[in-house]
Parts: structure tokens; C-alpha cells; sequence
């Protein structure tokens, strides 16, 4: 059996990165037609990386990630209904139709957001770890971001004091080759972000992003290596099929190169796994593709159907304590 | 009661709440084996330990940052800013995520932090070390910022700070930490963020102040007494939520208000105050309010200079008599 997974668990992960492929096209579509706003990051070609790397976390270990977010909320168990409902702005959503597609969270399964500033996330991901080391807790924090976002004070003050206290934070770097449209070589010294790790003698490696097994496999190990020693640098090498947010011109890249990268497409390696280990046949995985397109109906029917949030809601929670001012 | 300084008793609220809560802890540059740059902190290490003092990295973005991200798992941390300078750095942190994810999250982040900090200029460190930009975080929804001038509000107040459950900005000034004044000595007690405080009562004027310039308003109040001219003087302590219902009543007691703080006038404290006393008492009003602020330049290093910029007690006074139409 690959990896020490089940036919069970693999067959889970291939569904959960057929319906994060799905659930991405569909927004696309859904923002075309007007019924998304603001910006919408899809995480088509990246699925392996969320779905290998969740598949690894605790329940109870923490997560946090940059607004490229969909796929990871969906790994990380949220429910698609739900974060469907959150892009379309509705008050069943997972922030309440408040955050939008690039802050979903959930308190309930420790994934913090969802962020959009860059880098600002890898301050609080350090911080959640001092608390783990504080209370004496066995657990971990993931905290993902691009590798854009490695250029940037936050990734080094972060890595620093992470190193300096030995917090159990995995930093999980998603190089998909552009921040934006800029080539990684055009913005950062180093073009192998783990290297990065070295400055702050945190341990580093890199992984093939496009290879859901690998990316399990890595972080069971650092997620493990970070709760016994400290923080842990990954570099998921990866690349996004779309463009950086809806009406990305995309003048920065070739097709060609995109039909490079689609050539090791992260889904179609997984089925061509489980078809060689006989753990499924061509008629199973089509019948996962069905069962996602019937679940895609009821996801989409259920955030189109949602109320919008009332008046009343626009005034909440910007306190836990509102003092009335007199 | 105690006679003690404004130094003694933040110390003092310190102490105690990390008494009485384990998950109250310091962090921050120079807390520790320094004992705090201005010496708030002396002696905590030896009490309390390293896991509940930490010095950390000159790194505000991170300071900042990871209180929140403790704040998040349940801890209820004190960040500590040197000064209210380099808060700046901290900036992003501060305002785009402690004033922002309980909400946009919907409720389900909670960010209950202090970052203590020490603003105002007056001692000759020029014009990047000397600044009170208070009115900037006074801007955000989602933070609560408070600014005490009495070492009784201070201790009160950042004991309060500490027990909330939003993120709050706690404004210390560097030329208060000597001043001395009477403060209980119970460990419960707690003074209300969010409510402003009449300290002194008069019936021809209203000053309203806070922090630094509250001292000076109170010693003008003493100067115009003398001639015979009671100022009413009311401290702010907080600057958001900011609590006009004491300022209104004043402002239709005595129908003359001069505001006095230390930052610039443009966009300040005086502006916000002028504008909500004319939305809710504009006809009780006899005279344009005044405002007394720092003149609109970085502070220079030079003595004289720098307090020529800056508000002073016969700068009050002669706000008074403007809208008391004296000479
Ligand atoms: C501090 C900050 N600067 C700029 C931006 C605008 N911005 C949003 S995403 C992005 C590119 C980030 O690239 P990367 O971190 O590699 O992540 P990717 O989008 O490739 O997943 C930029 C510049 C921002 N959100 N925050």
C-alpha cells in the first residue's frame, strides 16, 4: 500500500481533490456571472499540497494560511457547502459572509483564516506556537503561504523567533513559480525558498507539490520534527494553472509552460497511483468524478439559496466587549 | 492607598494580574534582564520567570504578531512597544489584524491582547523619538485605546485592559512615570475603558484633556483659579470608545470648551471633540471652541524649540480667556 494509507484514505484524498477542482471551476464560473465579488484566488494544479499536507495534521493541531484558501479549507474538513456560501457572500458562509473567498476560517477545526495581507499570517502562526509551548501542549502549527511571501520582514522576524523559542510551527511554502506575475528569480535571491531555512538554522526541504503522497509523507515528518524540536521550513515545488486572481491577463507566462506543469497534473498522478496498486479501476474514479459533480449541485444550491445576512449583522462582533459609547 | 508613581503603580497592575491569571504574560524587547526600559518591569524576571517574561528579537512586527497568534490559543498576552514610535513597524499588525479578525471572522477569532506602549515628547530625543500620534490607533474600529493620566487610572485602567477581551492600546507617557498620586491598594480594583472622568469641577469652562496634557490642564485650571475663573476639567482616559456624555454635560454647565492634547492639531483630538460637542450641544455654545495642540512640526532636538512646539499650561490659559473673551 503506498505511503502506509488505506485504499479508504487514498480513495478520500482523490475525492477531496476532484471536489477542490470542481469547486474552483465553479467559481470561476460563479464569479463570471456576477455572483462573486471582490477577488477570487483558485488553487487549481496546488491540490495535492493541501489535501497531503491536512491529511497529516491532528485535529487539534492548528492551521493557518494565505487568502489562496478554498482547497485547504476543504481539506482541512470545513464544509464545501459552507465555504461556497461564504464566497457568495451569505450569512450560512463560514465567516458569515463577512470575510469572503480570501478569509475563511473555522475555530472549530483550529483553522485560523484565511489571510490577505502577505505574510502577516506567519506573526500569529509563530504566536499560536509559543501558546502550544506555553500550555505544554503535543501539538503543531502549519502555516502555509506562497513564495512570494518569503521576501517579505514578516517570513524572517517569524523564522527568527520561531527558531530562537523552538515553537512547533511547520512553515509550508507553496512556490507556484509567480507572486503575482513576477517569476520567483525576478524576486527573490534564492530561487529554492527552503534554502532560506539555513539563515535561522531551521531545519528545511523541499517536496514535489504535485505529488499528494509526498507532500503526506513530508509533513507527517516535519509536523513530527516540529513538536519535538522546533520549526520547520517546507518548500512545496507547485504551479497554478490559473491565473493569479480572476482577470489576470496573464502576460507574464507562456501557455506552453502551463501545459508543461499540466502534464504532471497532481489528480491524474494520484488515479494513475491507485490504478497501478489495482486499489481502483477506471470505472471507480468515474464514478468519484459523478459523485462530486452530483455534490457540486447540492453545494451550489445550498449557497445560492442561503439568506443574506440581516442589517443587525453589520454591526457584530467588532468587539467581544462593545462599550456603548454615550 | 498608596502614595505612588505612575511607574509603580502599571508595575503594580502587572504584578498582580499575572497573579491571578498563569496565561497573563510580558514580551517584548528589553522586559526582561533589562527589566523594561523604563523600568515598569524590574524585577520580573527573577518573580516570575522566563517562560512569562520574554525579551524578544527588535522585531515589532513579530512582537505584535505573535501576541496575537498567543492571544488566539487562549493566552492573554502583554506586548510590549518601546515606544509608540516603532509602533509603526507594528502597524499592519496592529490595524489589519488584532482591529480586524474577531469581525471579519465573524466572531470566531478573539484577540484579547494589551500592547503597552510610551508615547509623548518633551525630553530632547528629536523628532523620530518623540511623538503622540494617539489619534492614529484612536481611529480603527476593533481597538480599544486608552491613554491614563493619573498613576490611579493607569493602574486601573491597564488592569481592566488586561482582563478584556478585545485587543486594547495601551498609550503610557514617558515624562508621567515620575509623577506621584494616591492608588488603591485592592487588587480588584478595576477602572472602566471607556469613560471619561471629570477631575476637577468648575463652572466657567470646560477643558477636556487626557494623559500628559490633563496635568497641564489641571495646573492651568489651578493658574485661572487664582484670578478667579473655575475650569471644569475632564480627562478622556479613553480615546476609543470615547465617552462625550460627561464632556456634553460640562459643555451645557459652562458654554465654553477648549481641548488640549499633545499631538498635532490637524485631524486630532480637538477636531473629534469640536465636531461631536457641535452635533449634540451646539446652542449652548457662547463661543468658538478652542483648541490647544502641538504646533505642526516634527519636534526638534533644540530645548527651547521643542517646548516652544509644544502645548504649555500658559497656552491653556490663554485658550481660556480666548473663549471667555479676555485678554
Ligand atoms: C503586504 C501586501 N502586499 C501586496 C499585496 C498584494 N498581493 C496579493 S497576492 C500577491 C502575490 C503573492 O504571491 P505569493 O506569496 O507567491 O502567493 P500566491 O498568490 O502565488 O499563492 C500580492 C503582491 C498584499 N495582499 N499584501
Amino acid at each position: 500500500m503506498p505511503d502506509e494509507l488505506s485504499r479508504e484514505e487514498l480513495l478520500e484524498m482523490y475525492c477531496q481533490m476532484v471536489l477542490i477542482r470542481r469547486l474552483e471551476e465553479k467559481a470561476a464560473e460563479l464569479y463570471t456571472a456576477g455572483l462573486i465579488g471582490g477577488f477570487l484566488h483558485l488553487y487549481i494544479g496546488e491540490e495535492a499540497i493541501a489535501v497531503g499536507a491536512c491529511k497529516a495534521l491532528r485535529p487539534d493541531d492548528h492551521l493557518l494560511t494565505a487568502y489562496r484558501d478554498h482547497g485547504w479549507a476543504i481539506a482541512r474538513g470545513l464544509d464545501p457547502k459552507r465555504v461556497m456560501a461564504e464566497l457568495l457572500g451569505k450569512a450560512t458562509g463560514v465567516s458569515g459572509g463577512k470575510g469572503g473567498s480570501m478569509h475563511l476560517a473555522s475555530a472549530e477545526h483550529n483553522y485560523w483564516g484565511g489571510h490577505a495581507i502577505v505574510g502577516g499570517h506567519l506573526p500569529l502562526a509563530t504566536g499560536i506556537g509559543l501558546a502550544i509551548r506555553y500550555k505544554e501542549e503535543d501539538k503543531a502549527v502549519l502555516c502555509v503561504f506562497g513564495e512570494g511571501s518569503t521576501n517579505i520582514g514578516y517570513f524572517h522576524e517569524s523564522l527568527n523567533l520561531a527558531a530562537v523559542w523552538k515553537l512547533p510551527v511547520v512553515f509550508l511554502v507553496e512556490n507556484n513559480q509567480y507572486g503575482m506575475g513576477t517569476e520567483v528569480s525576478r524576486a527573490s535571491a534564492r530561487s529554492d525558498i527552503f534554502e532560506k531555512g539555513c539563515s535561522y538554522d531551521v531545519a528545511s526541504a523541499p517536496v514535489d507539490g504535485q505529488d499528494v503522497l509526498a507532500v503526506h509523507r513530508a509533513m507527517r515528518e516535519a509536523l513530527e520534527y516540529a513538536r519535538q524540536h522546533g520549526p520547520y521550513l517546507m518548500e512545496a515545488k507547485t504551479y497554478r494553472y490559473s491565473g493569479h486572481s480572476m482577470g489576470d491577463p496573464e502576460r507574464y507566462r507562456s501557455k506552453a509552460e502551463i501545459e508543461r506543469w499540466r502534464a504532471h497534473d497532481p489528480i491524474e498522478r494520484l488515479a494513475s497511483v491507485l490504478i497501478s496498486h489495482a486499489l481502483a479501476d477506471q470505472a471507480a474514479l468515474e464514478k468519484i468524478h459523478q459523485d462530486v459533480e452530483q455534490e457540486m449541485e447540492g453545494i451550489v444550491r445550498f449557497a445560492q439559496e442561503s439568506p443574506e445576512p440581516d442589517d443587525a449583522a453589520l454591526y457584530e462582533h467588532v468587539y467581544v466587549n462593545p462599550i456603548p459609547e454615550r | 492607598m498608596a502614595y505612588i508613581t505612575m511607574r509603580e503603580a502599571i508595575s503594580q497592575a502587572l504584578r498582580e494580574e499575572m497573579y491571578r491569571d498563569e496565561r497573563v504574560f510580558i514580551m517584548g524587547e528589553e522586559v526582561g534582564v533589562w527589566g523594561g526600559t523604563y523600568a515598569v518591569t524590574r524585577g520580573f524576571l527573577d518573580e516570575f520567570g522566563e517562560k512569562r517574561v520574554r525579551d524578544t528579537p527588535i522585531a515589532e512586527g513579530v512582537i505584535v504578531g505573535a501576541a496575537i497568534g498567543a492571544a488566539i490559543a487562549g493566552l492573554r498576552p502583554v506586548a510590549e512597544l518601546m515606544t509608540i514610535n516603532f509602533a509603526f513597524l507594528a502597524m499592519d499588525q496592529i490595524v489589519n489584524h488584532a482591529a480586524k479578525l474577531h469581525y471579519m471572522f465573524n466572531g470566531q477569532i478573539r484577540c484579547p491582547l494589551v500592547i503597552r506602549t510610551v508615547g509623548g515628547g518633551g525630553r530632547q530625543l528629536a523628532a523620530t523619538h518623540s511623538q503622540s500620534p494617539d489619534v492614529v490607533f484612536a481611529h480603527f474600529p476593533g481597538l480599544k485605546v486608552v491613554a491614563p493620566g493619573t498613576p490611579a487610572d493607569a493602574k486601573g485602567l491597564l488592569k481592566s485592559a488586561i482582563r478584556d477581551e478585545d485587543p486594547v492600546f495601551f498609550i503610557e507617557h514617558a515624562t508621567l512615570y515620575q509623577l506621584r498620586g494616591e492608588v488603591p491598594d485592592d487588587e480588584e480594583y478595576l477602572v472602566p475603558i471607556g469613560v471619561s472622568d471629570v477631575k476637577r469641577e468648575g463652572k466657567d469652562v470646560t477643558i477636556v484633556s487626557y494623559s500628559k496634557m490633563l496635568q497641564t490642564s489641571l495646573q492651568a485650571a489651578e493658574q485661572l483659579s487664582k484670578e478667579g475663573i473655575e475650569a471644569e476639567v475632564i480627562d478622556l482616559r479613553t480615546l476609543r470608545p470615547l465617552d462625550m456624555l460627561p464632556v456634553v454635560q460640562s459643555v451645557q454647565k459652562t458654554n465654553r470648551l477648549v481641548v488640549v492634547e499633545e499631538g498635532w492639531r490637524s485631524y486630532g483630538v480637538g477636531a473629534e471633540i469640536a465636531a461631536r460637542v457641535m452635533e449634540r450641544a451646539f446652542d449652548y455654545l457662547d463661543a468658538p471652541v478652542r483648541r490647544v495642540a502641538q504646533l505642526e512640526v516634527p519636534l526638534p532636538y533644540n530645548r527651547r524649540l521643542e517646548q516652544m512646539a509644544l502645548p504649555q499650561v500658559e497656552d491653556v490659559v490663554r485658550a481660556v480667556y480666548d473663549v471667555l473673551y479676555r485678554k
